[in-house]
């Protein structure tokens, strides 16, 4: 029965780990940018969740639809202000540094405006837990709406890539950027699309991954979002299903080293997997082998 | 010949700046005008510089991002520290900390042939992703080592220290979290430049011999390096080993400046090796003594802007941002290559900038 | 003995066969043209002669050496270099720096030696800058040495790529495209360096070419390729008078 329950915990993780991974792929699909502040934009979303439901007392239905609207305009700014005037840079490091300069922003702004200290964030998941086996079982109301939300937002995604224009000039946007200027896509505002997506995504994560490990602060999302990353490369980066499979197979084997083997070397379990994957398949399980041309 | 004139010049440049800044320091100590928060940051100085210019080799000149720097800090720190607790008694300290760097940069290079053979196939993000994973695995490690000593020899533990079964006599050496305490105070600020220049030394004469323009060569282009009988392999392992090597004498001046070693997130994690990154990046990516001074640069920044308290951080991360858009975006290059200093002065095409001065 | 001996030669691509059937016979000193429409094969014949891809079936000789499926650095050191359809310089080092790289496994010292400057490096460094001031020399481009490859205009570069190659001291200098994006003029400049070449280092050279002035004017013998497979192969004049190629050329 424990291993069960830890199972469904590590899948639960493993869904936000997903839903983060999404934006990081999906951006590195389409900008060929490693996102470094992704994962600030998590605790971004966090705190606005905080502020509105803790401090100003909004539903919490209410508290995450603004809090969505916050992250996607910031993942925007970021983009436009940030991102944008590098992307033809020399080196695809510069774009690198300075996402890492927004990281190091967005962590002091947060720690100027709330403080170091921890706070504790109040879950808006209202969902009573399910009890099975007699109380042997214990499915917590975050976990369920977690796995739920994850599975929505894969549809949803996909549904979104495949049927609409936006979704399709994506697809044409990240596999060859001149070829779709050419037909006619506009490749700016595509690429802001995907990190306004992103950055909405991050805000779910970030009200998902409070409610389950229910402390914020600035650093909450540093973490998270580096394993999301490595979730996605693990996957496949670029890869939509690939950031799922990669998102919740991190998710179970974090959970599942924390419990079985040592939980102070859970993390190094997690980026240990990682290397072995990728030293088999050098692109992730769902990469594209891509052969340079000679 | 005038090429080799012009090289030599430039790397004298580079030394001559260390030696001054040492000099200008040791002057202004004597005076007393260092305050003593000012005379902390003096031997972390010189780790951050040997930490930039080394990362500088596999970023600049091997042309590979590596964000696992800190790993191999982080395992010279540990070996070296060891060291010198093992040896504490046994020998003068010049001797024992001279071997404590020898063991620091053995061990960091083992570790960088280790992790180098299977990563360095891997390219790109790939190959920054996999280096990060290997330095948080090390750091990691660091946090469930046991290692004890008594009359029978050595005691190793995965677990806690009570599993080492040490003897009452016995010593803990490394434990676990608490990692090594009490390693002899050995660093200094001259030792730290007599490392950074022989640093400089190594590196530079490096880069304008025949292995660095091998390693070189596979930057620009592997597949023609391949084609004219460079060995890829070899000469990426080459530059990524000697660079872990370099970081591992960084950790060792590390951990002989502090009483106590520990393997923190804030130290030796990720974001240890992504601010070496940004010294590397913001220096300019291949230029050496560009790393040197953009070390020295952002390692005072947040302590010159510490009466900013709160908003230092912020402001860091600003400035970042602003070097970062001005140095590198496109329209800001064309914008500064129009109005720059030099060519209204001279009025002449600029001249080639070699890669790495 | 031909210099290069290439019999069967065949490599697929995902069920297509981008080459079939590929044999080819040089002799020492020989200048030969591969010639054929694009998508032919023709750089895919490279790229298996110099250990780029794995052939599936055939045997390739250099001099009586079996160098079938060797890595590239192996067949570079058994005496093939090459120049690529689309320049691949080392841009980010001078163009001295880039002969001096092709000169590699021809002059050594040890890597202690280079970090320590001893009088060994010293006297092979001058050893190196000598032998490439000579290469480059040889292509007008001794002004040149201390410029960034990069900054060399497109003709300049081409040749670069040629001195680069000649560096590894080869029996056989392969040629992809050497006169792709030059001028009439440049064109017949590339000609008289190529004869110059064969003539002053007693060089073998295969080149790939779609200008048929250059072809007919320096290749003594020629291979056509079309669809992966060989259309025609001989003297000059022979192949570019078969109906069949003129045909594969020009279209029905």
């Amino acid at each position: 029965m424990s291993l069960l329950s830890y199972l469904i915990n590590g899948i639960s993780l493993g869904s936000v780990y997903a839903i983060i991974a999404l934006g990081y792929t999906m951006v590195y699909g389409i900008a060929k940018m490693l996102n470094f502040a992704h994962g600030d934009v998590i605790m971004v979303g966090g705190y606005v969740v905080f502020v509105l439901a803790s401090g100003m007392g909004l539903p919490p239905i209410l508290a995450v639809l603004i809090s969505m609207v916050v992250c996607t305009v910031l993942g925007m700014v970021i983009e436009r202000v940030a991102y944008k005037p590098l992307r033809m840079a020399a080196s695809p490091l510069a774009v690198l540094i300075t996402a890492i300069g927004v990281s190091y922003l967005l962590q002091n702004l947060a720690l100027l405006l709330f403080g170091a200290n921890t706070k504790s964030f109040t879950s808006v998941v209202t969902i009573p837990a399910i009890v099975l086996a007699e109380g042997q079982l214990t499915i917590s109301g975050e976990t369920i709406v977690t796995i739920i939300a994850c599975i929505v937002i894969m549809v949803g995604l996909t549904a979104f890539i495949k049927k609409t224009k936006a979704g399709q000039a994506m697809l044409a946007v990240s596999e060859d950027k001149g070829a779709a200027q050419l037909m006619g896509i506009n490749v700016n505002g595509t690429i802001a699309l995907t990190f306004a997506i992103g950055s909405a995504l991050a805000a779910v994560a970030g009200v998902l991954l409070c409610s389950t490990y229910p402390s914020l602060t600035p650093y909450t999302g540093a973490m998270p979002g580096i394993k999301a990353f490595v979730a996605a490369v693990f996957g496949g980066i670029g890869s939509i299903p690939g950031a799922m499979i990669g998102g919740i197979l991190l998710g179970i084997i974090e959970i599942l080293g924390k419990a079985y083997i040592s939980s102070q070397m859970a993390d190094a379990i997690v980026f240990a997997v990682l290397i072995v994957v990728l030293l088999v398949k050098p692109t992730g399980i769902l990469g594209k082998e891509i052969q340079e041309k000679v | 010949m005038n090429k080799m004139n012009k090289t030599t010049k430039q790397n004298m440049v580079t030394y001559a700046i260390v030696i001054i800044a040492y000099i200008i320091v040791m002057l202004l100590g004597v005076t007393g005008h260092i305050s003593s928060l000012m005379e902390g940051l003096l031997v972390p100085l010189c780790i951050y510089v040997i930490l930039a210019v080394s990362l500088n080799l596999v970023v600049g000149i091997l042309g590979e991002l590596s964000l696992g720097h800190a790993g191999f800090m982080c395992v010279g720190a540990f070996a070296g520290s060891f060291f010198s607790m093992c040896t504490k008694e046994a020998m003068p300290s010049g001797l024992r900390f001279l071997l404590a760097l020898l063991i620091g940069a053995a061990v960091a290079a083992v570790f960088g042939i280790l992790i180098g053979i299977p990563v360095l196939r891997l390219r790109g993000d790939y190959l920054a992703i996999v280096t990060l994973a290997f330095g948080e695995i090390i750091k990691n490690l660091m946090n469930v080592l046991y290692i004890g000593r008594d009359e029978t020899g050595f005691h190793f533990s995965m677990k806690d220290s009570m599993a080492l079964g040490l003897s009452p006599e016995g010593k803990t050496i490394i434990n676990g979290p608490q990692g090594i305490t009490g390693t002899p105070h050995d660093a200094s600020f001259t030792i730290g430049v007599v490392l950074i220049l022989l640093t400089l030394f190594m590196i530079l004469n490096l880069i304008h011999s025949r292995d660095g323009r091998a390693i070189m060569a596979i930057r620009d282009n592997r597949i023609a390096a391949e084609s004219i009988g460079i060995n890829v392999t070899k000469y990426k392992l080459m530059a990524f080993t000697l660079s872990a090597s370099i970081a591992g004498v960084a950790g060792v001046l590390y951990a002989h400046n502090l009483s106590t070693l520990t393997a923190l997130p804030k130290n030796f994690g990720y974001n240890m090796s992504i601010m070496i990154l940004v010294f590397v990046v913001l220096g300019g990516i291949g230029n050496i003594r560009g790393s040197v001074i953009s070390a020295v640069v952002l390692t005072l920044l947040p302590e010159l802007l510490r009466g900013l308290s709160d908003y230092r951080m912020l402001i860091y991360a600003v400035v970042l941002i602003a070097m970062m858009l001005f140095n590198w975006s496109p329209k800001a290059v064309t914008f500064r290559e129009r109005y720059s200093l030099k060519r209204l002065l001279s009025r002449k095409e600029t001249p080639d900038n070699h890669a790495a001065q | 003995m031909a210099l290069l001996d290439v019999q069967n030669l065949c490599i697929s691509f995902g069920g297509l066969r981008a080459v079939d059937d590929f044999e080819i016979h040089i002799e020492k000193g020989q200048l030969y043209g591969l010639i054929g429409p694009n998508g032919a094969g023709k750089t895919t014949v490279f790229n298996l002669l110099t250990g780029v891809y794995r052939p599936n079936e055939g045997i390739i000789r250099l001099d009586g050496t079996d160098i079938t499926g060797k890595k590239t650095i192996e067949i570079n050191k058994a005496g093939i270099a090459r120049t690529f359809q689309n320049i691949r310089l080392f841009k980010g080092m001078s163009v001295l720096d880039n002969v001096k790289v092709g000169l590699h496994n021809h002059y050594r010292y040890s890597s202690l030696a280079g970090i320590l400057r001893t009088p060994a490096y010293r006297r092979v460094e001058k050893e190196m800058d000598a032998r490439a001031m000579e290469l480059l020399e040889v292509f007008d481009l001794h002004g040149e040495a201390s410029h960034l490859a990069s900054n060399l205009p497109y003709g300049k570069q081409r040749k670069l790529e040629i001195a680069r190659a000649l560096a590894t001291n080869p029996k056989l200098l392969l040629l992809d495209e050497p006169a792709a994006g030059m001028n009439p003029n440049e064109t017949r400049e590339l000609m008289d360096t190529i004869r110059l070449i064969r003539d002053r280092f007693d060089m073998t050279i295969l080149l790939i070419e779609h200008d048929m002035k250059l072809v007919s004017g320096i290749c003594e013998a020629l291979t056509v390729l079309n669809f992966g497979r060989i259309l025609a192969q001989g003297g000059t004049a022979a192949v570019l008078n078969d109906p069949q190629v003129i045909t594969a050329y020009l279209g029905e």
